[in-house]
């Protein structure tokens, strides 16, 4: 088979440039194998993460040709001959080394996310629920932490100074995890809105494009949490329900 | 860049490793009010049992009401070949159900029966079905609800930091941990009054693996070179269904859930070749026709399962056997045929990880295609030789759980009954190793010439600026357990791969960083954990070799059948004077209430 030509990116926190390779071509590859190839034969210091190379755990993302994706579920075989395949790390986080980033910013955000109270058992001592109710959390449950949807959010990935108060697509389906859960009684829609940037998501569905996962990231979290938070904050009966239940419902807990 | 320690951390409980027993002992020992630490060697919920897919096996009996601890128990001991540790199995089916209720409490979102409650499949070796799952991500949903939990407990968790040795007081009991941070290559230093072990299997030392880089057996490495036992060593799960195809994802694992739901296994002649394999010991129980074997599915108190769900173990040897007559696939497996017995929308539903996995890596679309399979490197039910109640290790301050535990799972480990170890022993661990720190009232001590000793030996491969490529040695590691410690072993390839493991730790010293920086350094990350990996390789084939019998995941072609006299030991291995020994040692006996479950069995 042809030779592959392919450009990695090279470098660390003081800058880094693309180097290229050249390698034998192999049937059946994903681009990650090409890296690994790579690495055991002519850099054997590339950094780069990877754990199941099965796009079950989300650690090799990285941008190829300039398209946020997993390394481990790109195969090699979509390129066209001849094509120079070109792997950066992602743009979003600082940079550690070559292809590693600092993603601290996601567990960072992780942290503050107000925990599941569960309601009381049933009298019989279970959990009853029902698999049409549960299944929009295990759509957003089936998330394996990429960041990909992290990265490619506009909010974050031109504007450094928007991190601090703004969580980011992952978060959101967390808190919509959480949020339409069965058995939770937390409630976190005035932290969303006004510590987490809920408002500041302008729908363009980046997030879910690159979804490895292919999770409704805009349409089936980001959105009703937004109608969740209007609801909230400007139906009068909410309000009023609000005002006169307010001793009697669970109290928001932020951990910052 | 210092060789210096200028960092240490001083917590009750450290626990290495952040997969599902690492984080479930930590949530138990802050539970207790211990301060905790979980170190793990890569990002924070990316620990192997992300990878787990079918499910965590709990008599709950939410579909079988006839299901109970003593069924599982059983089940467990039979599919272990009655090498398992007989309390921890007693334990381990008694308390499942309860660890399941907890993560159903603390978030997960289980797949439900029609009346509303955790819907349980059916999956080889359990008589009845009995694996609380979330399609074919059970694991994902495992990691990620403990991670949950944890981070909502004020524990500290130090990700992508590797451990490399275990100190010990002048005491003998387990103080310190030496790391280093992959991200920056400096040293850290973490004091503790337990530790825990939860850092998983030993796979990477195969070349066809489920298993992901990390699974270098640090864990059992730590151990036996801190002078802890080992047991079971040559026991080596090959998981009979891992992808043969493309080469690049060979061993890449495919769920036994695809026959728990229907799928079967066919030959090239397409013929359902598992109803030539029923061994004596299952006969009584597995159907002898297709159509019994169908019919089970419906209904389980009129008939006996169909074969392809015979403990793995067993399938994975047919396999093998089937390959070798020339009955094989064409990429040399066989067939995994779900296509022609359910329809699209249920495999779809029901496998969803496996539909993707098969379209996006092999252009195979499994709702309409067999699946070609192979045995592939899975699990090691060998490990650190624990206290069936506590976890603890053969020395002090140290406790294991999750695959570094030995002894659960006998002789070869029923699918399913991995989840649920890590969450039952994960917790015990927890609960010991915090009441033994809280119940400590001096400081511990660290022997700060041990540390100077571990940090020189880790920086060892920056001073081999001509060294042999780590990744090279690694590959001929994988090369040798595969062909000479695989899944079919006689004495002359045994005594053959001690001679090359010789050779190889020689290599292993010889393996040099590449370039000087510490930063995100590949190469010397990965010389670092050739230490643990030709350490278990010693291990597995040395205990191999003592082994002159069958028996579960250890195959002898010269002694084929199991030999009673070996059903009553188990092979410990520990490290005296800096060499390995292998010494059989007499299983525990099982009480006589507990024998009772066993008396009509076929031995």
């Amino acid at each position: 088979m042809a030779d592959l030509n392919v450009k990695l990116w090279r470098g660390d926190e003081n800058g880094g440039e693309l180097v290229d390779y050249n390698i034998e071509a192999q049937d059946g590859e994903v681009v990650l194998d090409v890296v690994h190839r790579i690495q055991a034969t002519q850099a054997p210091d590339l950094a780069v993460r990877w754990n199941c190379k099965a796009g079950k755990c989300g650690s090799c993302s990285a941008e190829i040709n300039g398209k946020p994706s997993l390394m481990c579920m790109t195969r090699t075989s979509v390129f066209e001959p001849g094509e120079t395949i070109t792997i950066t790390p992602m743009k979003t986080f600082p940079i550690i080394r070559d292809l590693v980033t600092d993603v601290s910013f996601n567990f960072k955000m992780l942290k503050r996310v107000p925990a599941l109270k569960p309601k009381p058992r049933e009298a019989d001592g279970t959990y009853r629920m029902y698999q049409e109710d549960i299944e929009r959390g295990q759509e957003f449950r089936k998330c394996i932490e990429c960041f990909l949807c992290q990265n490619v959010c506009h909010v974050i990935r031109d504007h450094e100074e928007n991190k601090t108060n703004y969580a980011g697509p992952r978060l959101f389906i967390r808190y919509a995890d959480l949020e339409m859960h069965p058995l939770d009684t937390n409630d976190r829609l005035s932290l969303l809105q006004d510590k987490m940037g809920l408002g500041m998501c302008n729908i363009t569905k980046c997030c879910t494009e690159v979804c490895p996962e292919h999770i409704h990231i805009t349409d089936n979290a980001i959105i009703p949490l937004k109608e969740r938070v209007v609801g909230d904050r400007y139906d009068p009966l909410v309000w009023l329900g609000k005002k006169i239940f307010r001793k009697s419902k669970a109290k928001t807990t932020v951990t910052e | 860049m210092s060789d210096e320690l200028n960092e240490i951390h001083s917590h009750d409980v450290v626990i290495i490793g952040a997969g599902g027993a690492g984080l479930r002992a930590a949530i138990e020992a802050r539970s207790l009010g211990a301060s905790v630490a979980v170190v793990c060697k890569s990002l924070f919920g990316k620990a192997h049992t992300v990878m787990a897919e079918g499910g965590m096996a709990a008599a709950m009996g939410n579909v079988w009401k006839e299901d109970n601890w003593r069924v599982h128990f059983r089940d467990t001991m039979r599919g272990g070949k009655m090498l398992n540790n007989y309390r921890m199995a007693e334990l381990h089916a008694k308390e499942a159900p309860d660890r399941v209720y907890e993560l159903e409490e603390w978030g997960a979102l289980f797949d439900r029966t029609k009346d509303g409650l955790i819907l349980q499949r059916d999956f080889g070796g359990h008589k009845y079905a009995r694996l609380a799952h979330v399609g074919d991500r059970t694991g994902l949903e495992l990691i990620r609800t403990l991670q949950q939990k944890a981070t909502s407990m004020d524990i500290d968790v130090y990700m992508e930091c590797k451990i490399v040795k275990l100190l010990k007081d002048s005491s003998g009991a387990v103080t310190g941990a030496l790391g280093f941070w992959r991200n920056t290559g400096e040293f850290v230093l973490f004091k503790g009054k337990s530790f825990i072990l939860a850092s998983g299997g030993i796979g990477k030392s195969w070349k066809f693996t489920s298993n992901s880089w990390e699974s270098t057996g640090d864990g059992h490495a730590l151990a036996v070179r801190a002078g802890a036992d080992l047991i079971d060593m040559e026991f080596v799960q090959f998981h009979p269904t891992g992808m043969v195809w493309p080469l690049s994802v060979r061993g890449l694992l495919v769920t036994e859930g695809v026959r728990g739901d229907g799928g079967v296994l066919r030959n090239s002649e397409n013929k359902r070749f598992m109803f030539n394999y029923i061994p004596e010991m299952f006969a009584k129980e597995t159907a002898d026709t297709e159509e019994e074997g169908d019919r089970w599915y419906e209904d389980k108190s009129n008939n006996r399962r169909p074969p392809e769900l015979l403990p793995r173990d067993e399938v994975a040897r047919s396999i093998n056997s089937e390959v070798k007559a020339g009955r094989g696939s064409p990429h040399g497996g066989v067939f995994l045929d779900i296509a022609s017995r359910r329809s699209p929308e249920y495999i779809k539903r029901r496998l969803p990880s496996m539909y993707h996995q098969f379209k996006e890596l092999a252009d195979v679309d499994i709702t309409a295609t067999p699946m070609e399979v192979g045995p592939t490197c899975h699990y090691a039910m060998g490990g650190v030789r624990v206290d069936a109640d506590t976890a603890a290790s053969t020395i002090d301050g140290l406790f294991a759980a999750g695959e570094v535990a030995g002894g659960m799972h006998g002789s070869n480990r029923l699918g399913g009954n991995s989840l649920s170890d890590l969450v039952v022993f994960g917790k015990r661990a927890g609960e010991y190793a915090a009441k033994r720190a809280l119940g400590m009232t001096k400081d511990v001590e660290v022997d700060q010439a041990e540390v100077r000793d571990a940090i020189n030996e880790a920086l060892a491969p920056f001073n081999r600026s001509q060294g042999d490529n780590p990744y090279k040695i690694q590959q001929e590691i994988q090369d040798t357990m595969q062909s000479l410690v695989g899944i079919i072993r006689n004495q002359q390839e045994l005594e053959q791969a001690q001679v090359e493991i010789d050779k190889l730790k020689q290599r292993v010293n010889q393996a040099g960083a590449s370039v000087s920086t510490r930063r995100f350094n590949s190469a010397w990350h990965t010389a670092l954990d050739l230490i643990s990996m030709i350490t278990v390789s010693e291990s597995v084939a040395k205990a191999a070799l003592l082994r002159k019998e069958s028996r579960g995941g250890h195959t002898r072609e010269d002694f084929p059948k199991a030999d009673p006299e070996f059903g009553k030991i188990n092979h410990v291995v520990r490290i005296v004077n800096n060499e390995m020994t292998v010494t059989p040692e007499p299983l525990p006996q099982m009480t006589d209430e507990l024998a009772e479950i066993f008396k009509d069995d076929v031995k």
